[in-house]
Formats: structure tokens, C-alpha cells, sequence
């Protein structure tokens, strides 16, 4: 008697691929959210996979906050050419020209908040119903009660006491005129999946995340990189250190983790022993205790 | 690494946001500055303990009224296994979030407070998760500091328990376990302060039970979720059909018929995403199948072995849990969703609805409002291919949608 079972990378591997498919068949007009960060890379790499052999039957939309690393920026262009996949790119700087948006003021400012009105604004003028995100429910506490397929009125809104119940394998994707859905494939992975799945299937990333020098400075217990786009304030100073990014973001948020870890398997053995959350370097998570929750109703990522 | 999906039902008295805070605390998924947060949060609301609820209870909502509200998902691994726990209230008004987490759990905590014994919600979580087909229960009785640890309190709980749990069908095991969440007596490690207690401790349990699994691995279908058709150069002819395996076992050359055309032909390959060939396919494997003829084919169809159809009806009989503040009205239409299938659908006839207090039916109601569980009769406008909820759960449960608000306002389970 043969047994039937799958490891669990295997299994969540499954669940997201048949998310994927589910999004391409529920909705006209999806949208794949790529930030060049790994967990999009990964839902990217996982939604080439669940079309294959045919190319992912959407395009990839990058909301680019202007302040970013610049190998973000590389990375993704080439990322989406050997994918074949068509790339919008949303710009915060567009918005903040237009005065859509006005920017933040201060050493602390950042364009974080920003992009909810550049994403809102530009899935309405693609017409966009459906973007799909590398969101995961082990990151942050309001992201654990984050359905797989979570609906956003026409305002872009999250409501969180009045979300859908997800039952089996069925996802409810209806939706009236102007409103549209998240749809969040990785809601199973855990940080520690997501490295043991880029290792497994050979996943390509950023430089960023794997140790190297770089002059940082110390602000609220994370170390920022020095970059003209985040003044450093007088009693700050800028030191070399060897570093990694454990997520990466907008430059002004993300913070870096000292490491000399430089290969997956050490990174995989760092994340391993880590006593602190990825998102314990993310300046925009410290903002009050439920700052995920406030800017999730908003209608961010 | 195998992964284990597990849920827990309880509220903040029974002590259960303790024992999770534990499991996860315990096996080290619970990181220090997550840690700083939730002791930072409790010293300003005033709570004489680090209150390990505010690690689960992370909606503003929840935070304010100090109790679960909704589903919450966490993960921790031990080098043994990977859990998913899904974690959800156990108050009555809260009973659709319970019946939700428990649809795709393996196994069920049931927990108990020492001091209390087996109370309606004890009887309730053991019902909905036999209802929803969970095989495997923990019957965890907590805060067991709080009565001597005394074993003779223990084994008349656990009498009472069995005593109701004969009429509970699709419970294959009950494992006891007597602990203290607070003092982490028997969750982890086993405690010397009840030597009496030959088993083992809650985690130990959970590592080592045998599931496996819930899947249906006899009766093949595969329902069709997506046509892959690349037009491309190198595969200008591949059409190919994606889904997930939902019950069975598929290989390639087997025979199999199209539901509903009812026309027949042989599996010529099936490939993993990316597309790795496979010698056979099982449940809950994402694939995509190619076929030895042209068929006309779409979402909504099912493949199934010829020798081995599932029911097809526009008639179905059903146990629904009610999910809307809009009670279901008999007569009432609504969009059904199947598997990869989407249906109208008319309520026939309420049978009777369950008394979740008393577990009694009641015959004649004429509704069934927010949270109640009853049996029903359905016609369907196309016909449906289905088994019984017992025999698979992935064809033999459906959601129902509002079709004016969108809103799931129910889950079938179908009898």
C-alpha cells in the first residue's frame, strides 16, 4: 500500500498555485503586486509555474516609491523580461507632482503611507480587479486574520470584523462595481518556508539580501542605509558594517541586520536562530501598536 | 517535513490563548521583540500578567474587548512536524468562525476547564468539529492546578466526556491529556506533579499523532479549475487542464469521462506546475492533465474514472451552517459554489435545525438565522457532482453566495 503524502513545502506549494489559478479564473483583470522583495519574488516564481507552459495571464505592478535600492530597481526589469511578463509600474513621485499626495516633512518622513494612494489610483485607472500579494499571516498580527481572497470596498478599505468566511477549498471572489480584492497566495508560508522554498527551487535574489558592506546608521533600534533620500539627524553617525536585508522595502523603512551570512544556507541557519521578527527592522510597523491593522483598512498592501 | 493542521476552540477564560502562547513560546516561534511588544501592551492596559492573548488577539477590535473574534492562523515548528493552528472563538455568536477553522483542520483541541468539566461549549466544539469531519480530538482538560491536581477529577471529566462523545460519528480517536497552560505542566514536557498520567504531553501528542490526512484517496475526480493553452510556438497544440487532485488517485493511460458531457478518452500526461512529469497524481496535488482526444472541456467540469462516477443530482440534502445576519429564508435563491462549479441554487425545504445548546433537532422552524446549523434540502440549476461530505470533503461541501450582497452566507456540508 503506496503512501500518499506530501511534505509540506510541497503542500503549500500546492495551495498557492491553485490560489493563482483561482484568481486568473475569478477575476477579468488581475494584477500580480511585485516589490522586487522576496516574498514577491517567490509568488512571481510560483504563478510562472502554475501557467506553465503558457506566460503568467497577468501583468506584474510595481509601486515604486522613487527611493529605492537600486539593485530593486535592476532586479525586477530583468526578472520580468525572462518571465515575459508585461510590468506597470505606479510612481508615488507622479502622485506627489500631481499633488495627489503631499510628502512627508522631517528626518522621519517616508513615502511609505504614500504609495496606499498611488496603488488605489493607479488600480483604478488600469482597471484592475484582483492584485494579488506576497502578504503572509505569520509576519505581523492583523496580517494573521487576512483571508486568502480579502475584499476591499470602493474605497480600497479592509474591514476586518466583517471579512468572508473561507471554508475547504472555496474562494468567494464577487465583487460590485469599483470595489476589488487582494488575493494573498503565501498566507501559509512562514519567513522560514519562504527561504527553504527559494532554496529548493533555485530562486534568484537580490544582492540585498545576502551580507555585504554598507554605511548605516543606528535609528530606533534599526539600522537604516545612508541614502539622500533619509536625512540623518545631527546626533546620527554613518558606519560601515557588514550587513543583509532581512525584507526589503522602500529605503527609507527597511532596515539592515548585521551578518556575514552569504550564502542561502547561512542565511536559512541565521533565520533559524533569529530571536527578533523580520518586520522588527520596519521603521512603518513601529508607528503605534496596531499600525498594520490602520494602514491595511487604508487600503495598503 | 510532514505538516500538521490543528484547531483550537476556547475562549480567554479557558485558558486558551495561554496554552498557544505556550506552544508557540515553548518551540521558540515567538520572537523577542513580539514579546517586548505584548508585555509593553499589557503593562499599559493595566493586567496583572503578561496577557499572551494580545499575541493572537492582534485586531484593534479584539485587543479592545479582550476577546477572539475571528480566525487567527499560526505557525511553529519542532524538528519533528509543522503545524497550522487555527485558532477561533468559542463563544455561541461566534460559531461560523469556529465551523470556518475547523474545514480544514485534521485535528481538533477541545479544551475544558477543571473546575467547570464538560459545559454546552464543550459539547458544541465536539459537535461542530465532528460536524466539519475532524477525525482526531484532544480532549485537553486545563488549569488542572487549580484542583490538586487530582486525577479522580481528571477521569470523571474525561467519563462525562466519553459518555456524550458515543453519539459523535466521524471521531476516529479522543486522546485526554490532563495540564496546567499556566504552569506549562504537561504541555511541553511531562509534568512530575500528575505521575498518574501514563500518556504523553500535548505536544509530544501532536508530533507523533497519525492523521493521515483527511484526503479521499479511492474515489478519482479532478474537478477543472483553468484550460492552459500557450499558443506559443513550441506548444502550438498543448491544451491542457488545471486543477487540484480532489480525491484519488490519477496515472497516465488511465480511462476517465468528462461530467457532465459524459465522453471518454485516457490521461496522456499529467505535470506538476513547471511541469515535471508525474507516474500518478493524488489529492491535494496542484496539476496540469493532457488528454489522448480533443474534448470540449471547461471550468466546472469534472474528470472522473469511468468505473467510479460520483453522484450527479440537481437535488441535494445537506447540513448548512448559517453565516448571515439575513436569516436564510425557505424558497430563498442563492449562487452555490462546488468545487470549480458555480450554480444557482433554491432552498427546498429546512428539515430542522440543531439546538448547538442542547444538540437536539427541532422540527418546523422556518428559518435559520445568524450561526444555526440545520439540515436542508436544495435544487440546484445544473446538476451537481458530488459524494458525501463523509466520504470527501473537497466534493462534498459547497458555500452558498448572496446574490445581491456577494456576501458567503453559508457553508453545506452535504449528507
Amino acid at each position: 500500500m503506496p503512501t500518499y503524502s506530501l511534505d509540506h513545502l510541497d503542500q503549500i506549494e500546492a495551495e498557492a498555485i491553485y490560489i493563482l489559478r483561482e484568481t486568473a479564473a475569478q477575476f477579468q483583470n488581475p494584477a500580480l503586486l511585485f516589490s522586487g522583495g522576496k516574498d514577491s519574488i517567490v509568488m512571481a516564481h510560483l504563478a510562472a509555474k502554475a501557467f506553465w507552459p503558457a506566460r503568467i495571464p497577468f501583468p506584474l505592478l510595481h509601486v515604486d516609491t522613487g527611493h529605492n535600492f537600486t539593485e530593486t530597481i535592476d532586479y525586477r526589469d530583468s526578472f520580468a523580461e525572462k518571465l515575459g511578463a508585461r510590468l506597470v509600474i505606479g510612481s508615488v513621485q507622479a502622485s506627489i507632482d500631481s499633488g495627489r499626495v503631499r510628502e512627508e516633512k522631517g528626518p522621519f518622513a517616508s513615502r511609505n503611507s504614500l504609495q496606499t494612494v498611488t496603488l488605489l489610483d493607479t488600480i483604478e485607472s488600469q482597471k484592475f480587479d484582483a492584485c494579488l500579494g506576497g502578504g503572509r499571516r505569520d509576519e505581523e498580527k492583523a496580517r494573521a486574520k487576512e483571508r486568502f481572497f480579502s475584499h476591499r470596498d470602493e474605497f480600497g478599505q479592509w474591514d476586518p470584523k466583517n471579512q468572508r468566511p473561507e471554508l475547504w477549498n472555496l474562494f468567494n471572489g464577487r465583487y460590485h462595481p469599483g470595489e476589488h480584492f487582494r488575493v494573498f497566495p503565501l498566507s501559509n508560508f512562514t519567513e522560514m518556508d519562504v527561504w527553504m522554498y527559494i532554496q529548493r527551487e533555485g530562486i534568484e535574489l537580490p544582492a540585498l539580501y545576502f551580507a555585504h558592506e554598507r554605511e548605516v546608521f543606528a535609528r530606533n533600534g534599526a539600522l537604516l542605509a545612508v541614502a539622500d533620500c533619509v536625512p540623518m539627524l545631527e546626533t546620527e553617525k554613518a558606519v560601515k558594517k557588514t550587513v543583509r536585508f532581512r525584507t526589503i522595502g522602500d529605503i527609507t523603512c527597511t532596515g539592515a541586520v548585521e551578518s556575514t551570512a552569504s550564502n542561502l544556507d547561512e542565511v536559512i541557519a541565521e533565520v533559524a536562530a533569529a530571536r527578533q521578527t523580520e518586520r522588527g527592522t520596519r521603521a512603518d510597523d513601529k508607528r503605534s501598536e496596531t499600525a498594520m491593522e490602520d494602514r491595511k483598512r487604508e487600503g495598503y498592501f | 517535513m510532514d505538516l500538521l493542521r490543528f484547531a483550537t476552540a476556547g475562549s480567554v477564560d479557558d485558558g486558551k490563548s495561554t496554552l498557544i502562547g505556550r506552544l508557540l513560546y515553548d518551540s521558540k516561534s515567538i520572537f523577542e521583540d513580539q514579546l517586548i511588544a505584548v508585555e509593553e501592551s499589557s503593562r499599559r492596559r493595566g493586567d496583572a500578567v503578561v496577557n499572551l492573548a494580545l499575541l493572537t488577539d492582534g485586531l484593534r477590535a479584539e485587543r479592545e474587548q479582550g476577546i477572539t473574534i475571528d480566525v487567527a492562523y499560526r505557525y511553529f515548528a519542532t524538528p519533528r512536524r509543522k503545524f497550522i493552528i487555527a485558532d477561533t472563538p468559542g463563544h455561541i455568536q461566534y460559531t461560523r468562525n469556529m465551523v470556518t477553522g475547523a474545514s480544514t483542520a485534521d485535528l481538533a483541541i477541545i479544551l475544558v476547564d477543571a473546575r467547570k468539566g464538560i459545559i454546552e461549549q464543550t459539547k458544541r466544539h465536539a459537535f461542530v468539529s465532528n460536524l466539519l469531519r475532524i477525525r482526531h480530538l484532544v480532549l485537553a482538560v486545563n488549569k488542572m492546578d487549580l484542583v490538586d491536581y487530582s486525577e479522580q477529577v481528571f477521569q470523571d471529566i474525561v467519563g462525562s466526556f466519553y459518555e456524550f462523545a458515543s453519539r459523535l460519528d466521524n471521531v476516529a480517536d479522543i486522546t485526554p491529556i490532563p495540564l496546567s497552560a499556566l504552569n506549562g505542566d504537561n504541555v511541553v514536557e511531562k509534568s512530575d506533579t500528575m505521575p498518574w498520567f501514563k500518556g504523553s504531553s500535548l505536544l509530544y501528542h501532536l508530533e507523533t499523532v497519525y492523521t493521515g490526512g483527511t484526503a479521499n484517496h479511492v474515489d478519482a475526480r479532478f474537478p477543472v479549475q483553468w484550460i492552459i493553452r500557450p499558443l506559443s510556438q513550441e506548444y502550438h497544440d498543448f491544451r491542457g487542464y488545471a486543477g487540484r487532485i480532489a480525491g484519488g488517485v490519477f496515472k497516465p493511460g488511465d480511462a476517465i469521462t468528462v461530467m457532465p458531457s459524459g465522453f471518454s478518452t485516457r490521461i496522456k500526461k499529467i505535470h506538476l506546475p513547471g511541469g515535471k512529469e508525474l507516474d500518478e497524481a493524488f489529492p491535494p496535488q496542484s496539476v496540469v492533465m493532457t488528454l489522448e482526444d480533443e474534448i470540449d472541456i471547461s471550468r466546472g467540469d469534472m474528470l472522473v474514472k469511468a468505473n467510479n462516477p460520483p453522484e450527479a443530482s440537481q437535488d441535494v440534502e445537506a447540513m448548512v451552517c448559517w453565516f448571515s445576519h439575513q436569516p436564510m429564508q425557505s424558497r430563498g435563491k442563492y449562487l452555490l459554489r462546488h468545487s470549480t462549479k458555480e450554480t444557482k441554487a433554491i432552498v427546498q425545504e429546512l428539515r430542522y435545525l440543531v439546538d448547538i445548546e442542547t444538540l437536539h433537532k427541532k422540527e418546523g422552524a422556518s428559518a435559520l438565522g445568524m450561526n444555526d446549523i440545520g439540515r436542508i434540502s436544495l435544487r440546484t440549476a445544473a446538476p451537481l457532482f458530488y459524494d458525501s461530505y463523509r466520504r470527501n470533503r473537497l466534493t462534498g461541501s459547497f458555500i452558498l453566495i448572496d446574490p445581491g450582497t456577494h456576501e458567503t452566507v453559508a457553508a453545506g456540508m452535504i449528507v
